[in-house]
């Protein structure tokens, strides 16, 4: 084997053992039966080698409503979050596209930097401004708008808010990466041709800036899917998203198969988005 | 186009820093209030961040995250870094597309699918050889490690593609062995990206609540999740006191970041 070989080869096996390796582990585990011990599932094969798979928990998500409604409110919650995302992400990448050279550097740093800082804490801070309690509440009540504190924490507004709040950055990069590259002068070309300035913005812009627009929807739209934390801790008790049936299945009912079986669909449902994604990724539409 | 104008965008970038900024600052203003009620301003006063640094399983919690970030950043980076450059030097080798593939994968994977799937191997592999008894660090070392080698990998995979490579050519013709190019030449041209991949990996380490969770021992309790668990018990001022010390120390490690990122290059590609 060449040194080449060996590079290539290290990062397979790194690849293979913990990505490719974990998916057909939570294949397997996802038809087994869930027994009590360690650990938590039946094996593959009985004493007798005969294999032990069952369909089981596959036919109980399907039959079950309260999975059929997770997975549906986790679509649902994502595609209005990722929309809401898009509205404000677009002007803001416009906006810093726009801007003069030297500083649309500043201003991007602006906005990602948040996406760095914790994101519990961020998550957090909002508890506190959103709580019946909160500041958002004191403040107007102070100022006398409102008698009685609004419900805003613990709503599905509130975890709109937050997805929106966490992936507004990935949204705006992709967006500025194409806005960025606009060739200004066939916005001149169309304006000299007598286009109004919302006519060449549909014309010219929005179309040759589409393929930003697909990168940043998908960037919020996969985690936002499986989020678990944002609904968790800003979401109400109906508030059902997959990625908290998941948790609960598996950390306070202790049932793996399921749990295994959960995410199998999750990321079949996923798998589409994933590997445009990637395609996105392989032609540098992702990264300005 | 004068700058002073008023434009549509520029309020909605104005605005949208607004959103995207004030709840971290009113998080930071509130940790110096001396009031134990989360909302009432009574005075100024550090007495919270006394408190937290009197809480000794906070400080446990906080020194298992760090060991986790700076282990797991560390062998992200050496991989990270290797998969940069096999991807854009290397040229075409048998399975490259699928290799891609399984590198970019978890940046967009939802953390529940990365946690879950990487605690069933760990759970297989002690089934199975007695590897990693009881999980602990180790297991969130390693998980963290193929979460954030993606995008180590990126930084330097960026860096690399937009870089000349005639020295690195003028090297090889010299007789050069491609190991000598490599660490006289290439490494200290994408050191900034190198540098920048680490500090990445290790603050998306240090922030980590959901793969942590599936992964660790129950003697292992990182940070996030000591956070996590109070979060749900409510607010308090130890919180935003705790909030305000993660806040300025990731600001301030990114800005390094970033700095560090800029050094030697054109400003095109960004950490994203």
């Amino acid at each position: 084997m060449t040194r080449r070989q060996g590079l290539i080869a290290i990062l397979w096996l790194w690849s293979a053992a913990l990505f490719v390796l974990p998916l057909i582990i939570v294949l397997k585990i996802s038809v087994a039966e869930t027994r009590l011990g360690v650990p938590p599932y039946t094996a593959f094969f009985d004493a007798a080698h005969h294999v032990t798979a069952n369909t089981e928990n596959y036919s109980r998500l399907f039959t079950d409503s309260l999975y059929v409604k997770a997975y549906l409110g986790s679509l649902k919650t994502a595609f209005i979050a990722t929309l809401i995302a898009l509205l404000m992400g677009y002007p803001m990448a416009y906006a810093i596209a726009r801007a003069p050279a030297h500083r649309r550097d500043l201003w991007l740093l602006l906005v990602m930097l948040p996406f760095w800082t914790s994101f519990l804490v961020r998550i957090y801070a909002w508890i506190g401004l959103l709580r019946p309690s909160g500041i958002i509440n004191t403040v107007l009540q102070a100022l006398g708008i409102i008698d009685a504190p609004l419900h805003m924490l613990n709503t599905n507004g509130a975890v709109y808010l937050g997805i929106v709040y966490t992936y507004l950055p990935f949204m705006v990069l992709p967006l500025y990466a194409r806005l960025e590259k606009l060739d200004a002068s066939l916005l001149e070309a169309a304006r000299d041709l007598g286009a109004t300035p919302w006519r060449a913005f549909c014309a010219v812009t929005l179309p040759l800036s589409m393929p930003g627009i697909v990168a940043g929807c998908l960037l919020v739209f996969i985690p936002a899917v499986g989020e678990f934390v944002i609904p968790e801790l800003l979401g109400g008790p109906n508030t059902l998203m997959i990625g908290r049936v998941l948790w609960n299945e598996f950390f306070t009912n202790r049932d793996w198969p399921v749990a295994s079986a959960v995410t199998a669909v999750l990321l079949i449902l996923l798998v589409a988005p994933i590997v445009w994604v990637q395609r996105l990724q392989a032609r540098g539409d992702l990264a300005p | 186009m004068k700058p002073k104008r008023f434009s549509w965008p520029g309020a909605a970038l104005i605005a949208g820093l607004v959103f995207l900024y004030l709840p971290l600052v009113v998080v930071i203003v509130y940790s110096f209030n001396e009031s134990r009620l989360v909302t009432v301003w009574t005075g100024f006063s550090t007495r919270w961040y006394g408190e937290l640094m009197a809480d000794s399983q906070l400080l446990r919690a906080a020194g298992v995250s760090l060991t986790v970030a700076l282990l797991s950043a560390t062998i992200a980076t050496v991989l990270g870094t290797l998969a940069g450059f096999v991807l854009t030097r290397f040229g075409f080798f048998r399975g490259r597309a699928l290799l891609v593939g399984t590198i970019a994968a978890p940046l967009v994977m939802p953390e529940v699918i990365t946690g879950l799937s990487l605690l069933l191997v760990f759970v297989a592999l002690e089934q199975g050889f007695a590897w990693m008894p009881g999980r602990g660090i180790l297991t969130i070392v390693l998980a963290h490690a193929s979460l954030t080698m993606s995008y180590v990998a990126i930084v330097v995979q960026a860096r690399l593609a937009g870089m000349e490579r005639d020295i690195e050519e003028a090297a090889a013709d010299l007789g050069a062995t491609p190991a000598t190019v490599f660490r006289t030449i290439t490494l200290p041209l994408i050191f900034p990206a190198v540098a920048a991949g680490w500090l990445l990996a290790f603050v998306l380490s240090l922030d980590d609540l959901v793969i942590a969770s599936f992964v660790a021992g129950p003697q292992s309790t990182t940070l996030p999740m000591m956070v996590f668990s109070s979060i749900r018990l409510g607010v308090s001022p130890k919180i935003n006191a705790l909030a305000a010390i993660l806040v300025l120390l990731t600001a301030v490690l990114l800005v390094v970041a970033a700095r560090v990122q800029r050094g030697s290059k054109p400003a095109e590609s960004s950490a994203g």
